[in-house]
């Protein structure tokens, strides 16, 4: 388990999450290079069912990363996103897939480090979870 | 089915893992069943024919022009059948919810083999089985070897197991969609492979009730709403509705009895996954008019009202779902 | 699209130090529907644009990904590039392998692993998305200031000087708004009429100017560039055109001295034909609906006094209410604010003791067109106080309340103990109960200081009570500042309350598309950058409904939400942003989930002829954040550029890599 190098994909909002990253990256903030980042608008376009499909194909890990409550650019995307994760969540328990597994954060544009830190504990995480159990079955 | 073939067509109806009300709605035609009689010779109908898996072994390939199959798969005999049937039929149709989606017999995918045949034979107040015997494929007997079909782990759709050419959903499948398929085979007026034989709409496109918006304060239960407005969208009463996430073609028949849609007919066209599509669409109004001022615990509580998502927005789509299965660790 | 062409920049060295570009560009040129990848020391240097655009040309490209830093840096630059070689330019996608890859990944194998797999999934978008299109829209060169306060009429000077038509629709009879109940101004103690009345002549003749007084702004549709407005006219029984406004119906009204007169926050009366002030704009008479004698009751003497009197003939009973309609390019917000009912506040006795009042009541006192004339007294006995007690932050800065200052209370304060002194002279005692003085305006701090020299008590504390007793009222404080309790006696106890949004700010905001703040003033679009733009594109906010504020940040709002609406109308054409929500029809059972989680009320439930329900984006709406298509149960929402199978296509590359 040791060689165990999780895949996360993560959704992040342009405004926030995403322009988050891209600090940590203009401030050579180093972090795992196990996050592979998908662009949406605004963390409200993330749909449980990418989610899902993230997790059959074997994504590891899915880190969903919006706007701070009351920040969000399109003033509410966010508080959904937080809701769909955590009935989502539920589901994953009847389904005996790690909720841990699922993650959902609020990164505001000025925060590199915060972006840098939630992928280094989530990648510590989802190794100490161990390989989605799902990988390879495709 | 072409006009030039001067026989009556051949049609045969299986029934595979299922609670067999979709060999009852096949009646359900009423008297257009004399209709259907006048164009089609049924040749094989467990259900209602004495006709042997061996009868149907002896027919020549695509001998049959179609084959409505219900059911799902639980069993090699249920697969068996299928591929059976595909080899012998030249259209296979998945009828009804179980075949096309999983259904019912589905939700068993929460679980496996074994924990079903413990509680089923084993650890159930009602039984007595001292020894703990359970369904084994082979079994040594004086008199020789006796086999039972396998029972598998995991439920699958009939398109899991073979190719399909139509699909009626529905649990069981609304007569109306019974007629119109029958009649598109007849008149030769069948859409493309691969088309579900049902409208493009959800069920919310034939539910007559009053709609506004969707903003949810609270999940109640049927029976915890006092008095539900008969002529008001159940979700805007708090209601889980699976309506708009269910293609239609019932005519909204459980709204019409003042009952929230549970979701037979299974996902709608553009739709990847029926359950996660309710779901993402509940969580999203559940708590929308004053989510600014909401606490993390409060959404929680919110958001825990939805009791057992799975049984809920999965009902009859399990098998089919992206994650089709409780993950059996290994 | 299945002729892609991938451009790997290498950035100088910020990507290729890192990144082993020709490896992703050999890795690029095998994915399906790839024809041609490349690589450039600077792909966003002409000489990088113009290999992107003699390759879009030779190899015939339908679709581009390139590789290179973030596309909030350069995505419009390569659009641009694209669009100038021929293609559509929503037919790129943006790998983004600096910020999020090779400045992250020291390693050199995980961050071109991780580029390649960037450029992969880049790849697998490109492959499915489609030509879109910016629509144009014309736009209409005029504008809509809703409210005639101080700011609505700065913003109405402002747009009609730069030769846009603008409507200026006030609820009340006159424009001039709070201020033009104000007697003298902070710090300059300029006096309000002086000031505001010019202003308020040059709305009534300027050319560009179409005033609606005693209007209200009914509904509003369409989106940026054309928004359809309709304004109702509430009648005034009097002829606009006829009325002189000489006043003479005022003077004979049955009515007159019997109705409390808003204006004079009730402390006067009037009839029920009246002009709220003498400056008013428009100075005509306006009948009272409620109160007229005629009205309520059919009959009001033998004649109604005021039809006898008027020589114009301008007194018309029959009038009704007009509904009016126009199209505008943008919409200015000016609404203004309300002071909170002190009454909310049990302790402090305002509705049960006469002779607690609020601060715009002290106003009218003070002012000279006010109810007495200008002299101070005490309202229940008409006798000048002794003594004078201010009580700051009432409601507001406290949780159970308003959180939130109201920016004007303490300077208000300060003014107001400075004009008592001036009207009522040494004898008088001025206390004012505080928690901090904030005095953060240009020469606020300064005029603080000159009250403090005249004889002012000061009281670091929120009184917990006013009490009533037999020889006037007394005030429990404790002083944070001594550590002592003190209880003032007092003759006259001034509230200053909190400002709070207009009570039909929730309405109004529904019927502009206008959101509103949890404290429920309109939302600012960015609290720094954007402070007058609201998330609805063409409507500006100024003035105190965006918040509390005073007068010269009111002005400067107002000017600031006039430019920017000017910015839109000097164009005769915007073009639409097409990364937006679509339904399509053949799918949509009008569920009406989308319209809930619209923030923007850019989703329409229609109900078609056979009663069947579908749901409508008003594109001009939409802001593209796709909340709507998330949450659409039968996947008939989509976004364009974001639609389902484009995002899932890159989730499948990446989730499937271990």
């Amino acid at each position: 388990m040791s060689d165990f190098e999780p895949n996360i994909v993560a959704f992040l909002c342009n405004w926030c999450a995403y322009a988050g990253a891209d600090l940590a990256g203009t401030s050579r903030l180093i972090y795992p290079a196990n996050v592979k980042p998908i662009r949406v608008m605004c963390s409200g376009r993330v749909d449980p069912v990418f989610v899902l499909e993230a997790l059959k194909k074997g994504a590891d890990g899915v880190l969903i990363a919006g706007c701070h409550p009351g920040d969000c650019h399109y003033q509410s995307g966010n508080y959904k996103a937080n809701r769909r994760v955590i009935l989502l969540k539920e589901l994953l328990q009847q389904l005996n897939i790690n909720p841990r597994r699922v993650r959902f954060e609020y990164v505001s544009a000025s925060e590199g480090q915060k972006f840098a830190n939630v992928v280094k504990e989530f990648v510590e995480e989802i190794k100490e979870i161990g390989p989605n159990p799902l990988r390879g079955e495709q | 089915m072409s006009s030039e073939n001067k026989g009556k067509l051949k049609f045969a109806f299986y029934w595979a893992a299922s609670c067999g009300g979709c060999e009852i709605a096949v009646l359900d035609i009423n008297e257009k069943i004399l209709e259907v009689v006048e164009h089609v010779d049924i040749l094989f109908w467990p259900v209602a024919m004495d006709t042997k898996y061996s009868d149907v072994e002896a027919m020549d390939d695509e001998s049959l022009d179609v084959c409505f199959f219900n059911g799902a798969i639980r069993t090699s005999e249920n697969e068996h059948m299928a591929k059976l049937l595909r080899k012998k039929a030249k259209i296979l149709v998945a009828f009804g919810s179980c075949a096309a989606d999983g259904c019912i017999p589905g939700l068993a995918n929460v679980s496996n083999r074994e924990e079903i045949f413990d509680v089923a034979y084993v650890d159930n107040p009602s039984t007595d089985n001292p020894g703990k015997v359970t369904p084994k494929t082979k079994t040594r007997v004086s008199e020789g070897e006796l086999t039972l079909p396998e029972f598998y782990d995991t439920v699958k759709t009939l398109d899991q197991v073979v190719d399909v050419d139509y699909y009626i959903p529905g649990c069981p499948p609304p007569t109306k969609l019974i007629s119109q398929a029958i009649d598109a085979i007849v008149e030769n007026k069948l859409p493309p492979k691969g088309s579900v034989l049902a409208p493009l709409k959800s069920v919310c496109d034939e539910c007559p009730r009053e709609r506004s918006e969707k903003k949810i304060k609270e999940i109640k239960r049927v029976y915890e709403v006092e008095n539900v407005d008969p002529n008001v969208c159940l979700l805007e009463q708090g209601i889980i509705c699976m309506g708009p996430a269910t293609r239609g073609g019932c005519g909204a028949a459980c709204l019409d009895a003042n009952m929230p849609c549970t979701g037979c007919g299974g996902p709608t066209p553009n739709s990847f996954d029926q359950g996660a599509k309710m779901l993402s669409a509940l969580a999203s109004v559940l708590g929308v008019e004053n989510e600014e001022n909401m606490s993390e615990e409060e959404i929680r509580k919110l958001v825990d009202q939805v009791k057992d998502p799975l049984g809920t927005f999965y009902r009859y789509t399990l098998p089919r779902s992206l994650i089709n299965r409780r993950v059996i660790k290994k | 699209m299945d002729r892609i062409g991938v451009f790997v920049c290498h950035c100088g060295v910020n990507i290729a130090a890192t990144v082993d570009v020709d490896e992703v560009v050999d890795f690029a040129g095998k994915l399906d529907g790839v024809v041609v990848s490349k690589s450039y020391k600077y792909m966003c240097s002409d000489n990088g644009a113009n290999l992107i655009k003699e390759s879009i040309k030779k190899f015939k490209l339908d679709g581009v990904v390139v590789a290179s830093c973030s596309p909030q840096m350069h995505e419009h630059t390569f659009r641009r590039v694209v669009e100038e070689a021929g293609l559509n330019p929503f037919v790129l996608e943006i790998a983004n392998i600096r910020e999020q890859c090779s400045w992250v990944h020291p390693d050199r194998k995980e961050a071109t692993e991780k580029a390649k797999l960037l450029v992969k999934g880049a790849v697998a978008k490109v492959r499915l998305l489609e030509p879109l299109v910016r629509e144009k829209v014309k736009v209409t060169p005029k504008a809509l200031v809703v409210g005639g306060g101080i700011a609505g009429i700065q913003a109405s000077l402002d747009l009609s000087e730069k030769g846009f038509h603008v409507y200026l629709v006030e609820k009340e009879p006159s424009i001039g708004g709070r201020m033009a109940q104000l007697d003298k101004t902070f710090p300059t103690l300029d006096c309000a009429s002086c000031i505001l009345t010019p202003k308020m002549m040059d709305v009534k003749n300027h050319p560009n100017i179409e005033l609606f007084a005693y209007s209200e702004v009914v509904s509003v549709d369409g989106s940026i560039g054309n928004y359809r407005v309709k304004v109702v006219r509430k009648p005034r029984y009097v002829d606009f055109d006829k009325c002189t406004g000489c006043g003479d119906c005022v003077n004979v009204c049955r009515m007159k001295g019997k109705v409390p007169d808003e204006f004079n926050m009730n402390l006067g009366k009037r009839g029920a034909v009246y002009i709220p002030f003498p400056q008013a704009i428009p100075l005509k008479a306006t009948i009272d609906p409620e109160q007229c004698l005629f009205l309520r009751y059919g009959k009001c003497g033998r004649s109604p006094a005021c039809q006898d009197v008027c020589e114009a003939e301008a007194i018309d009973f029959t009038q009704r209410e007009e509904l009016v309609e126009f199209e505008v390019g943008v919409i200015v917000v000016a609404t203004g604010y309300d002071l909170l009912d002190p009454s909310a506040l049990y302790e402090y006795g305002y509705s049960r003791y006469k002779d607690v009042i609020t601060t715009l009541e002290l106003e009218r006192l003070i002012s000279s067109s006010g109810p007495t004339g200008g002299e101070i007294v005490c309202p229940s006995d008409q006798r000048k106080p002794g003594s004078v007690t201010f009580v700051l932050c009432v409601g507001s800065r406290d949780e159970t309340v308003c959180t939130w200052c109201c920016r004007v209370g303490c300077m208000t304060a300060l003014k107001q103990a400075y004009l008592l002194r001036e009207h009522l002279g040494d004898d008088v005692e001025i206390n004012i109960c505080y928690t901090d003085i904030r005095s953060f305006g240009k020469r606020y701090e300064e005029f603080y200081r000159r009250i403090r020299g005249v004889k002012t008590n000061f009281f670091r504390g929120r009184p917990s009570e006013v009490k009533e007793k037999k020889d006037g009222l007394t005030i429990d404080v404790f002083d944070t500042m001594t550590n002592k309790l003190f209880e003032i006696k007092t003759d006259l106890v001034v509230l200053v309350p909190a400002v709070v949004p207009r009570n039909d700010s929730s309405d109004l905001g529904k019927i502009l598309h206008v959101s509103r703040g949890a404290d429920g003033f309109f939302l600012e679009a960015h609290p720094k950058l954007k402070p007058m733009d609201t998330f609805t594109d063409g409507i500006f906010i100024a003035g105190c409904c965006q918040g509390p504020k005073d007068i010269q940040d009111s002005v400067a709002q107002a000017s600031g939400a006039a430019s920017r609406a000017a910015n839109i109308l000097s164009k005769e054409e915007l073009e639409a942003e097409p990364l937006i929500a679509f339904v399509d029809e053949d799918f949509c059972s009008g569920c009406a989930t989308c319209v809930s989680v619209c923030s923007f009320n850019a989703i329409e439930l229609m109900k078609k002829e056979d009663n069947k329900y579908v749901a409508r984006v008003v594109e001009a709406l939409c802001k593209g954040c796709g909340s709507c298509v998330a949450a659409c149960p039968s996947g008939a929402m989509q976004q364009k550029g974001f639609k389902d199978d484009q995002i899932l296509a890159v989730v499948d590359v990446l989730g499937g890599e271990a």
